[in-house]
């Protein structure tokens, strides 16, 4: 008998511990992000799709050696570049040197894996992940990113 | 006497109103609620704090084709949610929601708004026989068991509160506890001092007669489907939706009306209909509180609690008290 007793208090106030606690709940802040309102920030670690960094001139880090578009399992990548000459001071007297530059960075997003091959093989540090998750669309071309048009629209 | 008749018919459709007012927007709160007891906001985008979301749903209930499914016994297919919704409204008429607010006060409103409660857990049984689904059949008779069993601690917690009150008059049930909490039913008493059991116990036994979490053993989605409502769609499963949350305000009602002293206000200050109106919504919020904290029990577990530990109890407190009614 002293057991049926026991059983039924120790149950009403293990309910009243729970009733507490959703009681608690019911006034702390609201952790859902509303989302097509809101969006969180990406951490760090996050692997969109690639996207080209700029210099302090504003133009692509990018030197067009094509280690990107060789590291690629996918094939996803395809560059183009343009041998420029420019003149600098070297001791006093002007030089022309020849440099490359990009001319077309195009990623076909529909094939990549996301491995971070390209990121990696790249020795001046010109590519990176983007942290655009936004990536719907019911057509296929809209996953072919011209990355350097990107990189203008970024700038201005 | 057309005046008796035009009154008849703003006291129904005030009830009809009432009542489906308050299955709509309680289910904007249940949503509500249970999006804030898990930390997520709940419909907020139709309107202000989304309080258009009743509405929308009601339209999409409404638009959708009714299906009856092939094999289904017809008639009873499309009683059963008439029938839920039905007894709800009827219910309405005789609660007094303040001492000049009534629709129609009986003198015997205790048993009617029960003879019509009782009427829930066969349309639930009709419900699921009529839509001929082994899922439904299931749910509905284990709901039936279920309301069969909670219906006799609940009417036994009644008998005990109409022994000492001398009366089945829900007016006269608030009359005799005015003039603030002491006077309340809760309250225990010389001749019943064990009140707070008894109330306890009839709280208990009316989230199980509403079919509500943790006893939602009629509709257990995880296990059954959707329970007797498997089968129904569009404006039939509204009913059936609006019929539940009708039979919550009643028993918030009938709580407030038995245990909480009506429109009375606990300092005495000021009774009327406001006070009602408070009570019965800080009684359906517990109840939504409740059904977002704990999880379904067992059937088992659930004629247990009833059998084992409701039942004696009640009966025990009846006894007590009408042995101490004799003494004092």
């Amino acid at each position: 008998m002293g057991a049926y007793f026991s059983d039924i208090f120790l149950g009403l106030k293990s309910l009243l511990i729970g009733l507490g606690i959703t009681f608690k709940e019911f006034f702390k802040p609201v952790v859902t992000v509303p989302y097509p309102y809101k969006t969180i920030k990406m951490s760090e670690r996050y692997r969109g799709h690639i996207e080209l960094i700029e210099n302090e001139e504003g133009t692509p880090k990018c030197v067009a050696c094509g280690m990107c578009q060789r590291a690629c399992p996918s094939g996803c990548i395809s560059l183009a570049a343009k041998s420029v000459e420019y003149e600098v001071e070297v001791k006093g007297e002007m030089k022309t040197k020849k440099k490359k530059v990009l001319t077309k960075y195009d990623l076909n997003f529909t094939t990549c894996s996301l491995c971070g091959q390209c990121v990696e093989s790249c020795n001046f540090g010109a590519i990176t992940f983007s942290k655009d998750y936004n990536l719907a669309s019911s057509r296929k071309e809209d996953f072919h990113f011209d990355l350097l048009n990107r990189l203008k629209e970024r700038n201005s | 006497m057309s005046l008796t008749i035009l009154n008849a018919v703003i006291a129904v459709v005030a009830a009809i109103a009432f009542a489906a007012v308050n299955a709509a927007y309680l289910v904007w709160a249940e949503r509500r609620g249970a999006g804030r007891i898990q930390r997520r906001p709940g419909p907020n985008v139709n309107g202000p704090f989304g309080l258009l979301q009743p509405p929308c749903d009601g339209i999409k209930l409404m638009t959708k084709q009714l299906m009856i499914p092939g094999g289904a016994d017809k008639a009873l297919f499309m009683v059963a949610p008439v029938l839920a919704m039905a007894p709800a409204i009827m219910s309405f008429v005789t609660i007094p929601f303040s001492e000049n607010i009534v629709a129609r006060s009986m003198n015997v409103g205790v048993l009617m708004i029960f003879a019509f409660a009782s009427m829930g857990a066969m349309s639930i049984l009709l419900a699921g026989w009529g839509s001929r689904n082994k899922y439904a059949v299931m749910a509905s008779v284990r709901a039936v068991s279920q309301n069969i069993s909670y219906e006799i601690p609940m009417l036994i917690t009644v008998i005990t509160i109409v022994m000492m009150t001398g009366t089945m008059d829900l007016k006269e049930l608030v009359a005799g506890q005015a003039g603030g909490i002491l006077n309340w039913n809760v309250v225990p008493s010389l001749s019943s001092p064990l009140m707070p059991v008894s109330f306890l116990i009839f709280f208990i036994c009316s989230l199980a007669e509403t079919n509500r979490a943790p006893f939602d053993l009629g509709e257990a989605e995880s296990e059954l489907v959707a329970g007797f409502h498997t089968e129904y769609g569009s404006m039939g499963f509204g009913l059936f939706f609006m019929g539940e949350y009708a039979n919550i305000v009643i028993g918030a009602s009938l709580i407030t009306i038995l245990f909480l002293g009506g429109w009375d206000c606990p300092l005495g200050l000021f009774p009327g209909v406001w006070w009602f109106l408070l009570k019965i919504y800080l009684l359906i919020f517990s109840f939504i509180w409740i059904r977002w904290t704990f999880p379904r029990t067992t059937i088992y577990g659930l004629l247990n609690l009833s059998w084992k530990i409701l039942i004696p109890i009640s009966l025990f407190n009846l006894l007590l008290t009408a042995g101490l009614l004799k003494v004092f």
